[in-house]
């Protein structure tokens, strides 16, 4: 009985999974800390403008997403679509869909170019993030886009979204459609 | 009931039956030495891993190309689709299960080479070995995973799952169900330590575009897996060797494949997938963002499109059911297209969050009529008509169609119409 006793406690106790894992170094971490939040506390040093990125752009990636960021066969437009998403024919680009700029430095950073990923340097990252923004008239041309500058911008549908207040996503009631809540 | 010889179909019993005549050539050089009717020598070592028969044919089935046809050398399959209409149980063997990997292949990841490393909003940041992953508890839960865009009737590969010709591997191919063997998320987060302010985690996959996906920090704490196991034996590279996270219930893209990282942070990192791609456009041009959770839906599998019934007589109607809402609670099948509805045989384990197999003896009287099947969850949602959905989503139900976006979370009932000649078609209208 009392051995019982003392062993339920033991069981009722986590173990503490003593030197399971170890600590990582700081450049560990860094090498992974590639995801961009909206206030932008993860952007790297470095800046970029249109200009650039133009030049850029028409090396890297008009391949693919066309002279003019008009899209082609391999790859989606990146301007355009401004007044679309009521309609039955919507053109969700970079300029008229998505609601953060940091998600477009986070995506060049991370994914572009196609079968060259994590080929670009930094400044190109941002001077390609300032190009798409310039042509979608969100930013001019000769606009720096930094750490600094990038999380400030306000996208154009930036409220398209529901529930737009982030915090909100956690009640289930104000996402998604179930057991009679549909928003 | 015998398939109907589709093209692609033909490809694939031709291919067995050339594969076959190569191993009865090899045959007839040694037939001296083997009594007629022994077995065939196999080709391959089978001994040490096995695989099926070479009469068992059932395969993926690649989606085509967003931009359709893939120009040459173009690797972005955009999915390839369980074939559903063959299924027996509740279980997908791993080498049918659907795979999207948004175009990526996998990663030749070694696990000795592969870390997982869990940072941000955390009392101490640590990095595992995949060894020390197995040193924590275990767990194996059976549960399925679904695309979002499973069965959608618009977007890139909707004018096959609306046709007449299509099978329940193009009108549900994109969703299957595993025994997941892995440790529960929340044992490593405890172990860590979480910091109060942390409110998101953000998964990371090791492959070339880097996959992200921020999911609440409730729904990490509650049944989510590190899994390493995928019906017994190590995840297979399509689904993310050698970790994943599988996330019960909710949208595929949330079970990061070859994960990596997790950070632990206060808001969504707003990914491009999750934020530009995932979220559902409404008719007004706002959109829906974070659904998550997957409904309740079932096929029936077998009658299904493409298949034949073999004059009138008994058949067991044969289908399965899930929903990201829990166990499934009721099961029934209407063979009068929805007049009048019955409960359906269970006729495999019920768990949470995962395929039920479910059967429903019948006697077809040679009429033309129309098969579906409906579930209802433990929290009591019921999966809907196309109609009943459409209200529900405020639109009109031509809009599943007409849009220009993928509607994705349509989990609508399945009609499937039994023709005099017993040939079976898809019946979705809207």
């Amino acid at each position: 009985m009392i051995l019982l006793a003392a062993c339920s406690v033991a069981m009722a106790q986590a173990p503490d999974y003593k030197n399971v894992g170890r600590a990582p170094t700081a450049q560990e971490i860094q090498a992974m800390d590639i995801a961009i939040a909206t206030n932008g506390k993860e952007l790297p040093p470095g800046s970029g403008s249109a200009k650039i990125g133009g030049a850029l752009f028409a090396q890297k990636c008009a391949a693919c997403h066309g002279e003019k960021q008009e899209g082609s066969a391999q790859a989606p437009a990146l301007v355009g679509g401004k007044g679309t998403l009521a309609s039955l024919h919507p053109k969700m680009t970079a300029g008229s869909y998505w609601p953060f700029a940091t998600t477009i430095f986070d995506y060049i950073r991370r994914a572009m170019p196609r079968y060259q990923e994590g080929s670009l340097k930094v400044d190109e990252v941002y001077a390609l993030t300032a190009f798409i923004l310039f042509r979608n008239d969100i930013i001019k041309e000769d606009d720096v886009i930094d750490a600094t500058t990038l999380p400030k911008i306000k996208m154009p549908n930036r409220d398209g979204f529901i529930p737009r207040n982030l915090d909100e996503i956690h009640d289930w009631k104000k996402r998604g459609c179930k057991l009679g809540h549909c928003p | 009931m015998k398939p109907k010889e589709s093209g692609r179909r033909n490809f694939l019993k031709h291919g067995a039956a050339l594969a076959g005549l190569a191993v009865g050539a090899a045959r007839a050089a040694t037939a001296g030495a083997m009594p007629a009717d022994s077995p065939e020598a196999p080709a391959k070592d089978l001994h040490h891993y096995g695989e099926r028969s070479r009469y068992e044919t059932a395969a993926r089935l690649g989606a085509p190309g967003l931009y359709d046809p893939a120009p040459p050398g173009y690797h972005m399959d955009f999915g390839w689709r369980n074939p559903i209409q063959d299924s027996v149980g509740y279980i997908t063997p791993a080498s049918l299960h659907f795979v999207i990997a948004h175009g990526y292949e996998p990663p030749d990841i070694d696990p000795a080479e592969h870390h997982l490393l869990i940072h941000g909003l955390v009392d101490k940041p640590l990095i595992f070995s995949m060894d020390e992953l197995k040193r924590f508890p275990s767990v194996t839960r059976a549960h399925f995973l679904e695309c979002n865009a499973n069965g959608a009737p618009a977007g890139p590969t909707g004018r096959f799952r609306v046709s007449p010709d299509a099978t329940a591997q193009d009108t549900h191919g994109f969703t299957s169900c595993s025994l997941w063997t892995g440790v529960p998320l929340s044992t490593i987060l405890k172990h860590v330590g979480v910091k109060p302010e942390a409110k998101w985690i953000i998964g990371e996959g090791s492959e070339k575009g880097k996959h992200t996906k921020s999911i609440p920090i409730e729904k990490a704490m509650d049944d989510v897996l590190i899994a390493y196991g995928q019906n017994g034996e190590a995840l297979r590279p399509q689904q993310g060797y050698p970790i994943r996270l599988l996330v019960p219930g909710w949208e595929g893209i949330n079970n990061v494949k070859w994960l990596r990282k997790i950070k632990l942070v206060d808001e969504p990192y707003m990914g491009m997938w999750e934020s530009t791609k995932y979220p559902s456009l409404r008719p007004d041009g706002l959109s829906r963002w974070f659904q998550f959770q997957m409904g309740p839906r079932t096929v029936i599998t077998r009658p299904s499109g493409g298949q034949k019934l073999n004059g009138p007589g008994f058949y067991e109607i044969s289908g399965l059911a899930w929903s990201g809402g829990g166990l499934v609670k009721s099961i029934e099948v209407s063979t009068d297209n929805g007049k009048t509805w019955r409960e359906a045989e269970i006729q495999s384990p019920v768990y949470p969050k995962a395929h039920v197999r479910f059967g429903f003896g019948w006697d077809w009287n040679g009429e033309e009529t129309i098969l579906q099947s409906r579930c209802t969850d433990e929290a009591g949602e019921r999966q809907p008509t196309v109609v009943e959905l459409a209200k529900f989503w405020k639109v009109e139900p031509d809009f599943f169609v007409k849009t220009g976006t993928i509607p994705g979370h349509f989990n609508a009932i399945q009609p499937w119409k039994i023709n005099a000649d017993g040939s079976v078609q898809n019946a979705i209208t809207f």
